[in-house]
């Protein structure tokens, strides 16, 4: 399959309360990818996934300079339409958060709120295609309409990402998806994600080695607000350019 | 296209919120407006001097007087009388609650305390008249049917719940490390409660004995009811008076025209219960503020 | 030495013994009155009492009109409290930006919860009465009530919408809903029931809400109803009740307790059991509401 740069960071720095967060952030992302960031907590590889949908806007006093790309279009540039931006940059949190509500309307919110179908058969049919898309259909199809509280953690995570990806995102953020999930449904999503990549070009961060090992394509490692190293997954881990990423 | 019409409805829905909010700032406008405009008209007619240091209040008799005193001094006496009840009550409360029974215990006996506040004072100021007043009649055998203890130890009781509960949230914030300091130089349950949780929850205390004498200065029906109407500058608790709010209620009832000196009066005496709990609410804001900030 | 010991002992038992018994002795007295005035009054408890208006004849005399007015005011006061109070709580709780204008409102309806409600009284009569010729009117009665209670909504509003976690609407954001599509369809229905609550405890309030409406020259004595809401002919409902003259139940009771003679204060003790018993009811719908809240926020 043919790649090409999905998103750009071009000297791209990020402050809270004008205290810098991100430093000189230069970095290209391909797409139909799976790009794994790394580093220690407090790094900025949160600052920085949350900076590609614009999540930080939320956050009083947060600020950026230089500039972010997607599809060579910079995100932070003025007229920039946070509402599409989000729609194309779907997100996976840390913790699986579903709504309080069904599973068949936790999907359908998404399509509701963007008013993607023309009746009440389409919404159905997009429901059941994103579930199956997020390997969650088999275990939910019996009884959509029981609350999403229900099921268990790894499926709420799946019904997340089922959630994310009914519409029709074009990347997906995930921030730690599996921190607070047990071994077999870590590896149920991980096997979800490398699934997913053949539509999807994928951004996640995760501060488990083996996880970026196992999962992506490439790697990138940060430390105190900057990025120390970036290569493919298999160069990193075999030969690290760099001493901080070898320890 | 479509973007544009949710981003317009965004902005007209975020306008009319603004707009509910903002009608409590028109309230308080109001109130100072209405108060002010009759309180000026009544000053042309009575020179503010004489409303203050006059000793006689008589606006509805032939020999008309308008000095706030007796109604002021029944106001504060009646009021006196309630937190000197509802502190030495309402703090222990909170101390026991707080420090001494067990959580879930806690959370039983909170709503409970809040019925205090719950029930209607036209009810405590039946309380008042027909049951506490004969009672103490067999201590005070001298004391009036009406009188200013009764109504203020009932008027206590109504606020225990207010300085339980908002001293119980003072000590609950202060923070465990705090009260460990303590137990680790040595302390006991008692020395750590009134050494280190008292102290460190003091603003929150003070901010709850505050608002309760604000409820207290602006009670209208217990005192209405129990302590007469019948302005009357004693010390003597037993004996009749008339608070500022009764005398208020008391003009209400009867058919007094607006635009006469007896309708000015009640705004007068508004403008002074306006301005005394004004003061005390701004007071307990910042101290309430001040112990969230402390312990955040 | 024996004394000094002695002495420790009574002051480490003093917060246990001296809190229990003033909780007991409270609580005790809240016990009092209600048997107090149950002893007083329940003899007077029948459907005459309910479907008689006031007479000079104390065994004559009826609630009628008051809890018929009273059912009025607070059927109108939830209605005028429920979106002013609501909204007001969303914009400072989800729009408002940190600074002075948010400072100033919170200050302001801190100050507005403590205004003494005679106060509101005094605006009520008049802007409502006079500036708006109103009269004393059913809806002049409301008004002033929902401008009583309105800090208690906003402020259990604001309460309730803080509970609702970040994640929910951050869920919401991520997906490019926008804040109003966010706070309509996920924060608002996640807090409805601390909402409902507030609202329902402001109604508890309101209903034994006496000093207002006498100042707004609510009659103590009113030997009728005011118009039924309900008609026979096309369109079936009419507002004209609006404008009627009323008394509530607390207003009788008060001007039943002033009365000298011993038979009417029996008319106030029953008066005050039903009334006692409405709010009771209505502050414990509200508590239970909280509890169920807490519980649901717990969950998640």
């Amino acid at each position: 399959m043919e790649t090409f740069t999905k998103i750009e960071a071009k000297n791209f720095c990020a402050y809270y309360n004008n205290k810098i967060a991100l430093k000189n952030i230069n970095i290209k992302i391909y797409s139909n990818k799976i790009t794994a960031i790394i580093g220690p907590s407090g790094c900025g590889k949160s600052t920085f996934l949350r900076s590609l949908n614009r999540m930080n806007d939320l956050i009083e006093n947060f600020s950026t300079s230089g500039e972010l790309l997607v599809d060579n279009v910079n995100i932070y540039a003025k007229d920039t339409d946070i509402i599409s931006l989000r729609k194309k940059v779907g997100m996976v949190f840390q913790k699986p958060n579903p709504f309080p509500k069904s599973i068949f309307e936790n999907i359908a919110y998404g399509l509701r709120i963007h008013k993607m179908f023309k009746n009440y058969d389409e919404l159905y049919m997009k429901v059941e295609n994103s579930l199956k898309e997020a390997a969650l259909w088999d275990e939910v199809k019996d009884d959509l309409n029981k609350s999403a509280f229900d099921l268990s953690g790894g499926q709420q995570q799946r019904l997340c990402i089922a959630r994310a990806l009914v519409i029709k995102p074009e990347i997906i953020l995930m921030d730690e998806p599996t921190a607070s999930l047990d071994p077999i449904s870590t590896a149920k999503i991980e096997e979800l994600i490398r699934k997913l990549k053949e539509h999807y070009t994928i951004v996640i961060v995760t501060h488990n080695m083996q996880q970026a090992a196992r999962v992506s394509d490439y790697s990138t490692f940060f430390m105190q607000g900057e990025m120390i190293e970036y290569d493919e997954t298999t160069k990193i881990f075999t030969a690290p350019s760099n001493k901080l990423t070898e320890e | 296209m479509k973007i544009n019409k949710n981003k317009i409805i965004e902005k007209i829905s975020e306008g009319a919120l603004f707009i509910s909010a903002s009608l409590s700032i028109f309230v308080t406008i109001g109130i100072i407006l209405v108060l002010l405009f009759e309180t000026i008209e009544f000053f042309k007619e009575v020179p503010i001097i004489k409303f203050l240091t006059e000793k006689q209040w008589t606006p509805l008799f032939e020999d008309k007087h308008f000095g706030i005193l007796p109604l002021l001094n029944a106001t504060i006496l009646t009021s006196l009388i309630a937190m000197v009840v509802a502190i030495s009550f309402g703090l222990t409360i909170a101390v026991y609650i707080s420090e001494y029974i067990k959580p879930e215990q806690r959370m039983i006996i909170k709503p409970i305390m809040e019925i205090l506040a719950v029930v209607p004072t036209v009810v405590y100021g039946y309380f008042a008249l027909l049951f506490v007043t004969p009672l103490l009649r067999k201590i005070f055998p001298d004391i009036s049917t009406f009188n200013a203890l009764s109504p203020g130890i009932v008027m206590g009781f109504m606020i225990i719940p207010i300085i339980a509960t908002l001293s119980d949230d003072a000590m609950q914030a202060v923070p465990k490390w705090l009260r460990e300091g303590g137990y680790a130089l040595g302390a006991n349950k008692f020395q750590v409660t009134t050494g280190v949780v008292i102290p460190s929850a003091l603003s929150g205390i003070m901010a709850s004995f505050i608002l309760g004498v604000s409820r207290a200065i602006g009670e209208t029906m217990i005192v209405t009811i129990a302590a007469g109407q019948m302005p009357n500058l004693t010390f003597n608790v037993l004996e009749p008076m008339e608070t500022i709010t009764a005398y208020i209620v008391q003009v209400s009832l009867g058919d007094t025209p607006a635009g006469t000196l007896e309708f000015k009066t009640i705004f007068a005496a508004g403008m002074t219960l306006f301005i005394l709990t004004f003061i005390l609410n701004i007071i307990s804001y910042f101290l309430k503020n001040k112990y969230r900030e402390r312990y955040r | 030495m024996h004394e000094e010991k002695l002495i420790y002992k009574i002051r480490d038992n003093f917060f246990p013994v001296a809190g229990l018994l003033a909780t007991v002795v409270s609580l005790g007295v809240l016990f009092v009155l209600i048997i107090d005035v149950f002893k007083d009054g329940y003899m007077r408890l029948n459907l005459q009492f309910l479907t008689s208006y006031p007479s000079r004849i104390p065994e004559k005399a009826g609630i009628l009109s008051a809890w018929v007015g009273t059912v009025w005011i607070m059927v109108l006061t939830a209605f005028l409290i429920f979106p002013i109070g609501v909204a007001s709580g969303i914009y400072l709780e989800e729009y408002a930006k940190p600074g002075k204008i948010k400072d100033f409102l919170e200050i302001n309806i801190s100050n507005l919860a403590g205004v003494p409600s005679i106060i509101y009284g005094l605006l009520g009569l008049q802007i409502f009465v006079y500036f708006f010729k109103m009269d004393r009117s059913v809806l002049a009665g409301a008004l002033t009530l929902s401008l009583v209670v309105l800090p208690i909504v906003i402020v259990a509003t604001r309460e309730a919408l803080k509970a609702v976690p970040l994640s929910l609407r951050e869920a919401s954001f991520a997906l490019g809903a926008n804040k109003l599509q966010t706070v309509v369809f996920q924060v608002l229905p996640s807090a409805f029931s601390g909402i409902l609550s507030g609202v329902i405890l402001a109604m508890s309030r309101a209903i034994g809400e006496t000093a207002p409406l006498i100042t707004i020259g609510a009659l103590t004595y009113i030997a009728f109803l005011p118009t039924s809401p309900f008609t026979s002919e096309f369109p079936f409902i009419t507002f004209q009740g609006l404008k009627d003259y009323f008394t509530v139940l607390p207003i009788q009771i008060f001007n039943w307790v002033s009365r000298p003679q011993k038979a009417f204060h029996s008319n106030a003790a029953a008066g005050i059991i039903i009334l006692l018993v409405i709010s009771l009811f209505i502050n414990f719908l509200a508590i239970y509401l909280r509890i169920k809240f807490e519980k649901y926020m717990r969950r998640r």
